[in-house]
């Protein structure tokens, strides 16, 4: 275990070609997944937040439940789309990291828009009245808030992240872990393990949880700094 | 350009809840008169003005412009400014844009509102971590850049200490002397004689009594209006 714990460390601390290889592919697809579903996750959030029509309500606890969505349930879903006889079979896509985007976005998106509509429709009663009054209202009014609140909504991409980068079941169906194509660091992992080779499957575990680490720290003083800059 | 005054309401009320906060309103703003909406705690005080706003439809009765597209040319400053995370001029500008003021004359226009209120060494820093005092008086240059015609203000120093307050008057006396008609709540009764030159007195959604400011004082018409002044003076 100890001796494990070392040749991981030594696999890191070496810059070993093979996982440095693993751990940019993680970060590229994460990261991908997660700039998209923020992009269509924080405006579809906030429209849900300040819009009244029909539906709402019911559109609110569907996403809601849908953050809990199981990641093989989705992979298994975009599978299907994506499989030869599947209506996105043409794409070409599964069994490569752009599979794996997508299913993470799938996955990632719920999380972002859930949370972002909280925020802003806690942020919207204090701002509303006074938006109305300058005559700003619907799309214009949920943006400006959206603007607003920009870094409490870091933790709402954080979130997302967190996701992203720990979940293992729908990259596995889609991707394949293919090595060298679409294996990342946690497929990685689960296959390192279940083979025996514990050092590699401790070197990923540890640099996943450092970038982790980092990303939050990261997020943490940007929030702290804009909290003092604009109150 | 005619002006929006006068403004109607129409036996206008205004039920949340199953209560009734505004019952059955008639009255006629005009133009000029600076009018100080006083009343108890929940006499509806800040409803009316809402409704006369537009910032909430009324239940029942009309609100009714002199002219339409009225909506723009009014301001209303709240009890709480609301400021956005970003600089004092920043947030005058949007008032601005919001206002479809073209963008070359948007910078000029916040200038010259900010040193109005005396807020123009502030411009560049960030609204939200101005002072309570300095914060009204941002909210009271974002509708002077507007020139509204008329201005609403919502118990505007409540909250502020008497040297914020007394800046607070000379503003409001500004936009007076500017030609915009002040329409104002407040718990003070030395400020509304300070400023006003009628009293609409509210009393449970109702208007009780409507008076100039030399009358209504030393000799209210009405038991609740009488009530309120004696009850209120020694605070004022």
């Amino acid at each position: 275990m100890l001796e494990a714990l070392s040749t991981g460390l030594r696999l890191v601390a070496t810059l070993d070609l093979r996982l440095w290889e693993i751990v940019g592919l993680s970060l590229a697809v994460s990261l991908s997944a997660v700039a998209l579903a923020t992009l269509l996750g924080l405006p579809l959030g906030a429209a849900l937040a300040v819009g009244r029509f029909p539906g709402r309500q019911a559109l609110i606890v569907v996403l809601n439940a849908l953050m809990g969505l199981p990641p093989v349930v989705v992979g298994l879903a975009i599978y299907l789309l994506l499989s030869r006889a599947g209506p996105l079979g043409e794409l070409g896509l599964l069994f490569t990291p752009g599979a794996m985007v997508l299913a993470q976005t799938v996955l990632v998106l719920p999380i972002i828009a859930a949370l972002a509509r909280q925020a802003v429709e806690d942020a919207w009663l204090e701002y509303e009245e006074q938006l109305r009054s300058l005559g700003v209202d619907g799309l214009r009014g949920a943006l400006t808030v959206l603007w607003d609140i920009r870094f409490s909504l870091l933790t709402v991409v954080l979130a997302g992240l967190g996701r992203a980068s720990a979940e293992v079941g729908a990259v596995m169906i889609v991707g394949g872990n293919i090595d060298g194509v679409t294996r990342v660091m946690t497929t990685a992992i689960a296959l390192e393990t279940s083979k025996g080779d514990l050092p590699l499957a401790l070197g990923l575990g540890m640099v996943l949880i450092a970038i982790v680490l980092a990303l939050n720290a990261g997020a943490h003083l940007i929030r702290d700094a804009a909290a003092r800059r604009y109150g | 350009m005619n002006g929006i005054l006068p403004l109607q309401l129409e036996d206008v009320s205004y039920a949340a809840g199953g209560r009734k906060i505004i019952d059955r309103v008639s009255l006629a703003l005009e133009a000029g008169s600076s009018t100080i909406i006083l009343g108890a705690n929940g006499a509806g005080k800040s409803v009316l003005m809402r409704l006369m706003h537009g910032l909430l439809a009324p239940s029942a009765g009309r609100v009714v412009w002199n002219t339409v597209g009225a909506r723009r040319r009014q301001a209303m400053v709240f009890q709480r400014p609301v400021m956005l995370r970003r600089s004092a001029l920043a947030n005058v500008a949007y008032a601005l844009e919001a206002a479809g003021v073209a963008p070359a004359s948007r910078e000029r226009l916040a200038r010259e509102a900010l040193a109005e209120v005396g807020l123009l060494a502030a411009a560049a820093r960030p609204a939200r971590v101005l002072s309570g005092g300095e914060q009204q008086r941002l909210a009271l240059a974002r509708a002077w850049a507007l020139h509204p015609e008329v201005l609403f203000l919502d118990e505007p120093t409540a909250s502020l200490d008497p040297g914020a307050t007394r800046e607070i008057e000379n503003i409001i006396r500004a936009f007076d002397a500017a030609g915009t008609k002040i329409v104002m709540s407040t718990h003070s009764l030395g400020q509304a004689r300070r400023l006003g030159d009628e009293v609409i007195y509210l009393h449970q959604g109702r208007v009780a009594e409507r008076a100039p400011i030399e009358r209504f004082f030393p000799l209210p018409a009405t038991a609740e209006a009488a009530a309120f002044v004696k009850g209120e003076l020694p605070w004022a």
